[in-house]
């Protein structure tokens, strides 16, 4: 018996990821309190040497290592590099907020990078196991993350919701896992995919174990019915960790949707089809009504989640590469709108001073012009109104669900996106026509300054100019498939 | 009917019977080691299953290990049962309904044909001097070391997010300073006061 060692060069960013994370929590034991932001630099430039050793290994071809378990590929360096630079603005616009907050400590970071390698297991994951594993990696870091500020009573109870739903999800994840292994006899993606085309497996378990399955990716994506958790996470976190949240994980759960359901169940479209029919339409109903009700903003923001995560499961109705890679298009427009309208919501915050009701966003434009300008294209852009990117997102999802045959799924999303961008424009109605209450200023550190800028300007001109990203898009999907 | 059918219908009548037990007693002392019941009797049927490095794996680790310490959280947790039983009866029907209708449905599945004997035949018997043991450690170390790795970064994980949510200096506590303790000197602590001797009468 010869034991062959793996390749590891296709893992190297994974590998270096862990690595860091170790330098990460043990270089913040050896600094003082007066030097924590040792451990914010070094989290960066791990990220950043993660994205240079995925970016020197892209390639167009797929190769798979540890006997199957692992896959890179193009899809999955194009969202790793993603997920990377969300998770580096999402640690600038955070400094400040988690400096004034007694968060800056060695857990935050090590928490986060360790939540970053559960999301590139996830993306890179050929095997059940695998997925799994990743999955429950980023949620066990999320639910300690929330947990953060123990003393906070509403940060606790979000905290052990997220938990217990969280733990649920699992269990159903695993339970549909199991049952599809029961029929089929194998965990790997693509044995699995072989094996279903052939028909060698019993359709009805098959079919049971995708709805538990299905119900498990419900629970992720915080789609209707399974979304209670998502308001009252959002609301307690704090506000940099629901930024965390709300962010990069959306990335790994397109990813976990796409090796799941498209790569390993594809032949069974016609059975999903109709489950995520279901879910898209109730959250985006859902979501976009109970909004309207919110005087919170980041309860306001987790609805919106709920209805924007409804859009991106048309794109995996329409079940063909245009929808695929339209679903991508949408994840990054979201996670881009979202980054910065939390970005917002942390400028707002002064120390000992937690900006959380939407009047807080009152009379914006008296005291800082420009960023309210950029608040009011994030706000655009979620309601999805031209020419911002959040338009063209839209519009492509639609489309491709049109051309998938449900014209009537897509008039309904259009309803309910008017209906939703009620809560939108009545943002922007209090920070332009409503008097100040408070003529505290404004003022972010320079980096954060440029990187909200910058961030908003991206979601103006990749509306106005979105071949690029769709092509990218269209590239990851094309060389997956 | 085998020797190994009849330990079969016993472990499982005695695993059957301690799971109901553990969510129907009223007492949670009671519950737990009704759960370690459960647990040995688990392992006995992975034993009937050739899985003995699993079953002894269970044994160790659940019972021995994991069990206790529940038993010592239990018993020192200040636990109001009748709050924690409050609403059960007013839940109780609608619970019930939901869980007899998802029972209904999964038997449909698990207990025809697609499970059944047929299906599933028993694989052949091991050898006697077959170790599984040494056939899982191959398989994890080879096979499946990456997933390996991951859930030893996954135990990591657990053990930095515990010590982050439980570890805090709290002022009003005053912990002994060993180093401190080490270094204090007996003029710190020593006082030599002269008291002049008066001759009692």
């Amino acid at each position: 018996m010869n034991f062959i060692p793996p390749d590891f060069a296709p893992a190297s960013s994974e590998i270096f990821m862990l690595i860091m994370v170790c330098v990460v929590m043990l270089a913040d034991l050896t600094v003082g309190d007066n030097k924590r932001y040792l451990a914010y630099l070094l989290t960066q430039v791990s990220l950043l040497g993660c994205a240079v050793l995925t970016y020197a290994s892209f390639s167009s071809e797929s190769v798979q290592t540890f006997h199957g378990m692992f896959i890179d590929d193009a899809m999955g360096d194009i969202l790793k590099l993603m997920i990377f630079g969300t998770v580096s603005a999402v640690l600038v616009y955070s400094y400040a907020y988690i400096t004034d907050r007694d968060m800056l400590r060695g857990e935050f970071f090590s928490l986060i990078l360790f939540a970053t390698l559960g999301m590139m297991v996830m993306i890179s994951a050929s095997h059940f196991l695998t997925l799994y594993i990743g999955l429950e990696l980023l949620s066990l870091s999320l639910y300690a993350l929330v947990a953060l500020r123990r003393d906070s009573v509403i940060a606790t109870e979000a905290a052990m919701k997220f938990f217990v739903l969280g733990a649920l999800a699992s269990g159903f994840l695993l339970y549909g896992m199991s049952l599809v292994y029961g029929a089929t006899g194998t965990l790997h993606v693509s044995q699995l995919a072989q094996i279903i085309q052939s028909g060698a497996s019993s359709k009805e378990v098959l079919v049971v174990g995708l709805v538990f399955i299905v119900a498990g990716i419900g629970f992720k994506l915080s789609t209707v019915p399974f979304h209670m958790w998502a308001p009252d996470v959002y609301q307690g976190a704090p506000t940099a960790v629901t930024l965390f949240i709300g962010s990069a994980p959306k990335f790994a759960a397109f990813g976990f949707v796409m090796r799941l359901l498209i790569e390993g169940m594809g032949e069974m479209v016609s059975d999903w089809q109709g489950m995520l029919v279901i879910l898209a339409v109730m959250s985006m109903a859902v979501g976009n009504i109970a909004a309207i009700a919110q005087s919170n903003i980041k309860r306001m923001l987790a609805y919106s989640t709920i209805s924007h995560m409804g859009f991106l499961l048309l794109g995996f109705i329409s079940a063909d590469v245009n929808g695929y890679s339209s679903a991508l298009f949408y994840v990054i427009a979201y996670v881009l709108m979202t980054l910065g309208t939390f970005a917002m919501i942390m400028l707002l915050c002064r120390a000992g001073f937690e900006a959380e009701n939407i009047n807080d966003f009152k009379g914006l434009s008296k005291r800082n012009p420009w960023y309210a300008f950029i608040t009011l294209l994030f706000m655009l852009s979620l309601a999805g109104i031209p020419p911002m990117i959040g338009f063209y997102a839209k519009f492509a999802v639609l489309q491709a669900v049109v051309n998938a045959g449900f014209v009537w799924l897509a008039v309904m999303a259009v309803m309910f996106s008017l209906i939703g961008a009620f809560y939108y424009l009545r943002i922007i109605k209090l920070m332009y026509f409503d008097e100040p209450e408070t003529t505290e200023p404004i003022v972010p550190n320079g980096d954060v300054k440029i990187l909200f800028s910058a961030n908003g300007l991206a979601v103006l001109l990749l509306g106005i100019f979105p071949q690029g990203l769709m092509g990218l898009s269209l590239y990851a999907i094309q060389n997956t498939m | 009917m085998s020797f190994q059918d009849i330990l079969f219908y016993i472990f499982s009548a005695i695993l059957v019977a301690a799971a109901l037990g553990v969510i129907t007693m009223r007492n949670p002392v009671n519950s737990a080691l009704l759960l370690v019941l459960s647990f040995v009797t688990c392992a006995g049927l992975w034993l009937l299953l050739e899985a003995e490095f699993l079953a002894i794996t269970l044994v160790l680790v659940y019972v021995g290990a994991v069990m206790v310490l529940f038993l010592f959280v239990v018993m020192m947790l200040d636990i109001n049962l009748d709050r924690l039983r409050e609403g059960f009866w007013k839940w109780f029907p609608f619970g019930a309904m939901v869980a007899l209708i998802m029972v209904a449905e999964m038997s449909l599945v698990l207990m025809g044909k697609y499970f059944g004997l047929e299906e599933m035949p028993a694989p052949m018997p091991h050898d006697a001097d077959y170790s599984n043991t040494r056939e899982l450690g191959r398989l994890i170390y080879t096979e499946y070391v990456y997933a390996f790795e991951l859930a030893a970064v996954l135990l990591l994980v657990a053990m930095v997010a515990a010590i982050a949510l439980t570890l805090r200096h709290r002022e009003d506590k005053r912990p002994t300073d060993s180093s401190k303790q080490v270094k204090v000197k007996k003029e710190d602590r020593l006082r030599i006061v002269s008291i002049s001797t008066i001759k009692k009468d």
